[in-house]
């Protein structure tokens, strides 16, 4: 076990070294000037250069690069141009709503999707699994920002339960500042708990057919018993991996939805970033997203070899 | 009972084709007729309900709902398409490459698309228009780069246990090479395979464009797109809310018709799922 999780913690520092070259190639050495790319070819030549001095561009990027992972070891992100605050502070404020949020709608997904998934498999071919794959199907085709907006015109202009969007702050009263979560998790969530039911319920299904299982049948078991006790445990293998693959497209989602409740998070930052071409946020929000589903990805996997030991010593 | 799960499979494959159809059908007329300009602005006929004139009624700008919801599904198509194509060829080149030569090439090709997964299309296309502006050739980009690594992986898996036949060995003891043999023996027998990821692949993509283009860094004005629509419907919401309802409906059905299509075809190319099913 020690030498699997040596093997995956290289490899997970191999690829977050990778992907802050990416984000650093993009946005600093192939636009030429980033400097210029910020403040448009109106800007006058003194603030260009006095921006330049502050970004360091008369250093050569090697030595931009570098400069730039020192600071991110130290936790140093660099000062935003548009806020003029350091982009860590910036950082740290918007996770207070984007990470609970994002909590919030993985805990709903999983609490909505796996009884779903396996009460359809249950049901295998009858009307209730009919129905709950309908309405899987349903919510795969709908788009996250379209159920959002659904929400707030029912719930928020018709019905007046939510607000249609804003964020009170945690301090102020935390009660409204969950409530204002509430309808974003929920947009979040539905789309994801679709595709979790349906992998749910295969991988259930998947695991009824299993020796093991038959042999709990001939014990005496009853078929739901063998269901809930042995199927669905092992069956949480491949559903533990979709959610890790899904966390990136959870993520994603949580930068569109943030913007259609002006939820100040993450993904509202970096939004706001690109628009205003803030591309010292830009970079480093980036980068924090994309190691963020890397290290979900990499908790999985040592998860994953945890349950199941024979995936230690695979390829 | 496996009649039963095949039968349903059927419906649904029949209903994604039938639904794709009148999209791709759609969008061809569109090219040389609609009820009106979809740009074209006609500020005293604004923020109409449905009629006779104007079927799902004007925005706030007085344009028609209608037009712009056709055109809008056939740039939305023609991105998606084009998105899924790029990853499609690339990804299929990388996938079989890494499966026929194996070795430290494959490992290479492989961790490549492990770490892809930790750009979404969306990070891609924030990355993108940070530098290049927003656009729909940035959109594509994005998007296509991202279906790249999903390729790579299913040609390579699919791949994988076709080297493993007995026709292969056969093959190569007739001398053939590897690019010969991919391409007479390996290609053909996964193309099933790539045709149903392409499929559910293209449904992604139609989300991604309209989650893009709500974000407005996908299609520019005045070129419709269906996520820009549903954005500037959110302002309008408590005087026209049916404007936010159409769009949604759209991008919805749309991604319906192609995931339909692609788990239909899935049953046809691995009936042993089908009876799961």
């Amino acid at each position: 076990m020690i030498a699997f999780v040596l093997r995956r913690v290289l490899g997970l520092a191999a690829t977050l070294a990778a992907a802050s070259l990416v984000v650093f190639v993009v946005l600093e050495v192939l636009p030429g000037d980033p400097a210029l790319v910020m403040l448009g070819t109106e800007a006058q030549p003194q603030t260009l250069a006095l921006l330049r001095a502050e970004m360091g561009l008369d250093q050569p990027a090697p030595q931009r690069y570098l400069a730039w992972v020192a600071g991110l070891v130290r936790g140093d992100l660099g000062l935003s141009y548009t806020y003029r605050v350091p982009v860590g502070e910036l950082v740290v404020q918007r996770l207070a709503v984007t990470l609970p949020l994002t909590v919030l709608a993985i805990s709903l997904s999983t609490a909505l999707a796996i009884p779903l998934g396996v009460f359809a498999a249950a049901r295998h071919r009858r009307w209730g699994d009919s129905a709950i794959m309908a309405f899987a199907q349903m919510g795969m085709a709908i788009p996250n920002f379209w159920l959002a907006l659904l929400l707030v015109l029912v719930f928020a202009v018709q019905l007046g339960w939510f607000s249609a969007g804003g964020f009170p702050g945690w301090s102020d009263s935390p009660g409204a500042a969950f409530k204002a979560l509430v309808l974003p998790a929920i947009a979040l969530a539905l789309p994801q708990a679709a595709i979790l039911a349906r992998v749910t319920r295969s991988a259930v299904l998947d695991m009824m057919g299993e020796d093991f299982v038959r042999t709990a049948r001939a014990k005496g078991l009853s078929r739901d018993a063998a269901l809930w006790r042995h199927a669905l445990r092992n069956a949480l293998i491949p559903v533990l991996t979709i959610m890790g693959l899904q966390f990136s497209f959870l993520l994603a989602g949580a930068v569109i939805v943030e913007n259609v409740f002006y939820l100040p998070g993450l993904g509202r930052l970096v939004f706001q970033a690109v628009s205003q071409r803030d591309l010292i946020v830009v970079k480093n929000v980036v980068l924090l997203l994309a190691a963020t589903v890397v290290i979900v990805n990499f908790i999985v996997d040592l998860l994953y070899a945890a349950v199941d030991p024979r995936l230690r010593t695979g390829r | 009972m496996a009649s039963q799960g095949l039968a349903r499979g059927r419906a649904g494959l029949a209903t994604g084709i039938g639904l794709v159809l009148v999209l791709v059908a759609t969008s061809l007329l569109s090219l040389v007729w609609t009820p009106y300009p979809p740009a074209d602005i006609d500020i005293p006929s604004r923020l109409q309900g449905p009629s006779l004139a104007h079927w799902l009624g004007t925005d706030p700008f007085g344009r028609d709902v209608a037009s712009m919801l056709i055109v809008g599904g056939r740039n939305s198509l023609a991105i998606a398409l084009t998105a899924v194509f790029v990853g499609l060829v690339l990804g299929v080149g990388l996938g079989a490459a890494a499966a026929a030569s194996g070795g430290w090439f494959s490992d290479v090709i492989m961790r490549l698309a492990d770490f892809t997964f930790a750009f979404p299309a969306l990070l891609s296309a924030i990355l993108i228009t940070a530098v290049l502006g927003p656009g729909a050739i940035n959109a594509v980009l994005a998007i296509g780069i991202f279906n790249i690594p999903v390729f790579a992986r299913v040609t390579r898996g699919a791949a994988l246990q076709i080297w493993g036949r007995d026709y292969i060995l056969a093959a190569r003891a007739a001398g053939k090479g590897g690019l010969s043999i991919t391409v007479e023996h390996v290609l053909p027998n996964v193309a099933g395979l790539l045709i149903v990821q392409a499929s559910l692949q293209f449904a992604l993509a139609i989300l991604a464009e309209a989650g893009l283009s709500y974000l407005g860094f996908g299609t520019q004005p005045p070129n419709p797109s269906w996520g820009r629509m549903l954005n500037e419907a959110q302002t309008f919401m408590r005087a026209a809310p049916l404007l936010a309802l159409f769009p949604g409906f759209a991008i919805a059905v749309s991604v319906l018709a192609f995931n339909l299509l692609g788990d239909g075809l899935r049953d046809l190319v691995d009936p042993k799922l089908a009876r799961m099913r």
